[in-house]
C-alpha cells in the first residue's frame, strides 16, 4: 500500500482569499487516498516552492480565483526549476479565463481544471499521470 | 532529476536529496537501510523536543514560535509534523504548515509532515529513521508534533528527550483523558490561549493534578524534575521566552542527572523492537498470510482437525527452521 501513496501540495499563491476551492480539493484528495499538505492561504512563489521541494510532492496543486494567475505562475514556474524540482506535475484550479490555458501549459502546468470539476475527474487525471 | 543519494549527500545538507531521503525511508524501507546503517554509525543525534495536545491546541503556532527563537541564535532545526492516516482511504491531510508560515521559508528550517500510516502498536518506525536523517544532515533539534489522544503520542513521548504537553482554557473535562498516560509522561505543560478568560482557572485545575501525580508517583522518570506550567498565547508569542527557557533547563537537568543517555537508551530499545516487529511482518506474517498453506490451516481450524494452539506451535517451528537455514 505505502508504495502508492501519492504526495500532493495544495497551495494558495498570492493575496486571494477564496479557500473553498482549495479546502473541497485537499479534503476529496485525501478520501481517494492521497496524503495532502495543505499550507493555507497567502504564499509566496517562494513558500511554495520551498514546501514542495521539503515534503517531497509528487503533484503541486495551485489553487487561485483572484485573476493574478498570470503573474504568480510564471515566477512558481521559474523557481521550480531553479531547485531542480520541474519533475513534478504541476496542476491549478480556479477561476482561469479559458483564453489563459494555453500561455499556462506552455510553462509546464499540464492541466487546468475550471470551476464545478469533479473530483473524481481530478483524481482519475492524478493517477493517469503518475502510472505513466 | 538524477540525484546522487550517498551519506555524503544528506551530509551536505541539500534539502532536495535530505527529502527524497526520507520519502525512501517513508516508502522503500529496504532499499534504504544500507544508508541509514552508514547515518546512524556517524552521527549524534538530534536533541527531541516533542510536543502533543488535543486537536487544535496551539502546537503548531507554538512550533513556529520556539523555532524562531532558536533559529535567531543560528541553530539548525528541523520539524516533523505528523497527522493521522485515514482508516479508511489511507489517505491523510497534512495541515501543520498552514501555522508555520514565518518559518517556512527559513535558511536553517526544514519541515517534513508525515502521515502515521496506521502502524499497529506502535509508532512508525519511519518517524526514528527520519530523525536519523535529519540529525546526519546537521540539524541540532528536531521537533516532532503529534496531536494528542492515541496510543502514537504516548510513543512520541518516548522518543523525545524533552515533552511538551499543550492545553488550553476550554479543554474542562478532556484533561481527564490526560490521566491515562499522558500527564506522567509530560516534561512541561503548556497552557496556550492564555488570553482567554478560563485561563487562570485551567491554571489551578493542572497545578492540582499535577501535585497529585507528583505524590502518586515518587519513583517516575521524573522524581527530581518539577514539571513546569508555561503560559501563552502563541499567536502573540506570548511565554514563548519562558518556554524555550524551561526547554533549556529540562535538558541541563537531563545532562545533570545523566537522564539524557538513559532517554538514548530506551529510545534505541523501542526502535530495534519496531525494526524488529517490521521485519517479521514483511518477511514472515505478511507472506504467510497470503500463501495457501495458511488457508489450509485456517479451514483445519474450522473442521477442528486442528487447532489455533497447535497450528501457532506448528507455525513458530518451521519458522525456527527457516530461521536455522539464513543462519548456516
Ligand atoms: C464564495 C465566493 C467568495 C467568498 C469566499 C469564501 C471562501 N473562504 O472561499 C467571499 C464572499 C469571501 C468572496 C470574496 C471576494 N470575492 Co469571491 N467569489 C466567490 C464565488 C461566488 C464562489 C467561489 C467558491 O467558493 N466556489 C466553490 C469552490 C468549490 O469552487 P472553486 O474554488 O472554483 O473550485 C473548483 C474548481 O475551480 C477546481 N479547483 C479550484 N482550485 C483547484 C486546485 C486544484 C489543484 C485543482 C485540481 C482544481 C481546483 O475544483 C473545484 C471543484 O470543482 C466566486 C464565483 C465563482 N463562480 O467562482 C466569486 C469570485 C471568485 N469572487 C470574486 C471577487 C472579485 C471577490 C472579491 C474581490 C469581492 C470584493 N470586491 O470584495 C472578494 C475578495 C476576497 C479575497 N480576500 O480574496 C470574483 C473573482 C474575479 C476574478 N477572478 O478576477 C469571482 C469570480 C466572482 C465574479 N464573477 O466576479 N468571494
Ligand atoms: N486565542 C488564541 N488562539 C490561538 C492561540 N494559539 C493558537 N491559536 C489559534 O488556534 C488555532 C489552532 O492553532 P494550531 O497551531 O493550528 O493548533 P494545532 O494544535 O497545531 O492544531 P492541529 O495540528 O490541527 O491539532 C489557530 O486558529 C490559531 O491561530 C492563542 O494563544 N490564543
Ligand atoms: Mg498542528
Amino acid at each position: 500500500m505505502s508504495q502508492d501513496n501519492i504526495k500532493v501540495l495544495i497551495a494558495k499563491p498570492g493575496l486571494d482569499g477564496h479557500d473553498r476551492g482549495a479546502k473541497v480539493i485537499a479534503r476529496g484528495l485525501k478520501e481517494a487516498g492521497m496524503e495532502v499538505v495543505y499550507t493555507g492561504l497567502r504564499q509566496t512563489p517562494e513558500q511554495i516552492v520551498k514546501a514542495a521541494v521539503q515534503e517531497d510532492v509528487d503533484v503541486i496543486g495551485l489553487s487561485i480565483l483572484s485573476g493574478a494567475h498570470g503573474e504568480l505562475f510564471p515566477v512558481i514556474m521559474d523557481k521550480l526549476t531553479e531547485s531542480g524540482r520541474n519533475d513534478v506535475l504541476v496542476l491549478a484550479g480556479g477561476t482561469i479565463p479559458d483564453d489563459d490555458h494555453q500561455k499556462l501549459k506552455d510553462i509546464g502546468i499540464r492541466e487546468i481544471f475550471k470551476p464545478g470539476t469533479s473530483i473524481a475527474k481530478i483524481v482519475d487525471f492524478i493517477r493517469q499521470e503518475m502510472d505513466e | 532529476m538524477i540525484m546522487e543519494i550517498s551519506a555524503e549527500g544528506v551530509r551536505s545538507g541539500d534539502e532536495r536529496i535530505i527529502a527524497r531521503v526520507i520519502s525512501q525511508v517513508e516508502n522503500q524501507r529496504q532499499q534504504v537501510f544500507p544508508l541509514l546503517k552508514e547515518l546512524y554509525r556517524s552521527t549524534e543525534l538530534a536533541y527531541l523536543v516533542g510536543i502533543t495536545g488535543p486537536p487544535g491546541s496551539g502546537k503548531s503556532t507554538l512550533v513556529e514560535k520556539l523555532v524562531l527563537s532558536w533559529t535567531a541564535e543560528e541553530e539548525k532545526v528541523a520539524v516533523i509534523a505528523i497527522d493521522p492516516s485515514s482508516e479508511f482511504s489511507g489517505g491523510a491531510l497534512l495541515g501543520d504548515r498552514i501555522r508555520m508560515g514565518k518559518i517556512s521559508t527559513e535558511k536553517n528550517v526544514f519541515i517534513r509532515s508525515m502521515a502515521t500510516r496506521g502502524y499497529l502498536g506502535g509508532l512508525n518506525p519511519a518517524i526514528f529513521d527520519t530523525v536519523v536523517v535529519l540529525s546526519a544532515a546537521g540539524y541540532q533539534k528536531v521537533v516532532i508534533e503529534t496531536v494528542g489522544g492515541g496510543q502514537n503520542e504516548i510513543d512520541i513521548v518516548r522518543l523525545a528527550d524533552t515533552t511538551l504537553v499543550v492545553t488550553v482554557p476550554e479543554a474542562g473535562d478532556e484533561i481527564q483523558t490526560f490521566k491515562a498516560g499522558l500527564m506522567e509522561a509530560g516534561d512541561i505543560f503548556v497552557l496556550n490561549k492564555a488570553d482567554q478568560p478560563t485561563a487562570s482557572r485551567m491554571e489551578l485545575i493542572l497545578k492540582q493534578m499535577l501535585e497529585m501525580n507528583d505524590s502518586e508517583n515518587h519513583s517516575s522518570d521524573n522524581s527530581n524534575w518539577e514539571v513546569p506550567i508555561v503560559k501563552t498565547v502563541g499567536t502573540e508569542g506570548e511565554g514563548i521566552e519562558e518556554l524555550r527557557r524551561a526547554v533549556m533547563q529540562h535538558r541541563d537537568f537531563l545532562s545533570r542527572s545523566r537522564k539524557e543517555r538513559y532517554n538514548h537508551s530506551r529510545v534505541i530499545r523501542n526502535h530495534v523492537v519496531h525494526l524488529m516487529e517490521e521485519f517479521l511482518r514483511n518477511h514472515y506474517i505478511d507472506p504467510l498470510l497470503e500463501s495457501s498453506a495458511f488457508q489450509e490451516i485456517l479451514a483445519g481450524i474450522s473442521a477442528r482437525k486442528t487447532d489455533p494452539y497447535t497450528a501457532v506451535e506448528q507455525l513458530l517451528k518451521s519458522f525456527n527452521k527457516e530461521q536455522g537455514k539464513h543462519e548456516n
